[in-house]
């Protein structure tokens, strides 16, 4: 891929990382008003579609966004570029993406 | 005058050897007549590079107490209030001798950014009418004074980081060159600039806004190239 596509890639996960972190931010500081359980949780997130579906983008924008930019780190400080570099950043991806989403399973089937 | 300058001087080409001169003050000094000075009445052996002598050439720059500036345009009262200068070739580029640097990898850095005017394919066109007031046009002109002085890629980090990255003056001149409505060039230059070490590489420190002695400001136009090449990207044109 381009240096160019990965950082349009980059950028506009940026732009949903911005949206998603403030919402994450926010459930995070209402949710332990009354004290946390993990039982106030699943009750928010069981079922529900639309916690679903943010957490979904949520997760999807962070494993695109955190290889694109940790790749760029390392080829800047450490020097390991080239496509054992990408495909360390490919794998990590990929980690990110199937934790999250399993965790965003997790409590949506729970 | 007051008590004479206490100069150190970089000498040799591997920053080992530091020579110190006193230097007698003179009104309106400048670092360059400081180093005109030692030359002609001390060491004649020191190896400096000037030509105008008024700002006009960019060839005398060196770092001035540890910063990049034209040696012409810096009176001595300015950058060395205390009486003491420190004087070393310009960072980021190879020592010829003393304060002369090779400015070769600087220039080939502009070919690489396809610094150069590419005339647009329809030559039998009538001349190319550019109103003043356009944006393109201002953007060009505010990009345009730069002289090539190397002081930027002194100041810049990145440049030291990594020594593949283009730099401020190669993609501030490629910023005036697609913002030129006359040139035809302007894919393969956008080609060239959106790399790794290419305007990404740009950290957005601002050093060579900072130490532009035109006040140009190469960051600006860097963010422009980002913008430039990120439209490319999205019409499918890189």
């Amino acid at each position: 891929m381009s240096a160019a596509r990965l950082f349009l890639l980059q950028r506009v996960s940026a732009a949903v990382l911005a949206l998603a972190v403030l919402v994450h931010l926010a459930t995070i500081i209402l949710a332990v008003r009354g004290g946390l359980t993990a039982g106030e949780i699943l009750a928010r997130t069981s079922g529900n579609v639309a916690w679903f579906a943010f957490y979904i983008v949520f997760v999807v924008a962070a494993a695109i966004h955190a290889p694109i930019g940790l790749r760029t780190i390392l080829r800047e400080w450490t020097g390991w570029r080239g496509r054992s570099c990408d495909l360390a950043m490919i794998l990590f991806a990929a980690v990110l993406l199937v934790l999250g989403l399993r965790a965003a399973w997790a409590v949506f089937a729970a | 005058m007051s008590s004479p300058l206490s100069v150190a001087v970089q000498r040799g080409t591997d920053g080992s050897r530091i020579d110190r001169f006193e230097v007698p003050r003179q009104s309106a000094q400048t670092v360059l007549d400081v180093v005109t000075w030692i030359q002609r009445e001390a060491d004649p052996t020191l190896a400096y590079r000037f030509a105008c002598r008024v700002g006009m050439c960019g060839s005398c720059a060196m770092t001035v107490n540890g910063k990049p500036r034209w040696t012409c345009r810096t009176r001595v009262e300015t950058a060395a209030p205390d009486g003491r200068l420190m004087l070393a070739p310009l960072r980021n580029l190879p020592v010829v001798k003393d304060l002369v640097v090779d400015m070769a990898p600087f220039f080939a850095k502009w070919s690489a950014a396809r610094g150069a005017f590419a005339p647009r394919a329809d030559l039998d066109a009538d001349f190319a009418v550019v109103p003043p007031a356009t944006p393109e046009r201002r953007a060009a002109d505010a990009a345009i004074e730069c002289i090539g002085c190397g002081v930027c890629y002194a100041a810049c980090d990145v440049v030291a980081w990594r020594s593949d990255y283009l730099g401020p003056a190669a993609l501030n001149r490629a910023w005036t060159l697609v913002n030129d409505v006359r040139d035809g060039g302007r894919q393969e230059r956008l080609a060239a600039i959106a790399e790794e070490a290419g305007c990404y590489a740009c950290h957005s420190h601002g050093s060579c806004t900072r130490h532009c002695p035109k006040s140009l400001s190469p960051t600006a136009a860097i963010a422009g190239l980002k913008r430039a090449v990120l439209r490319a990207a999205l019409r499918g044109e890189l």
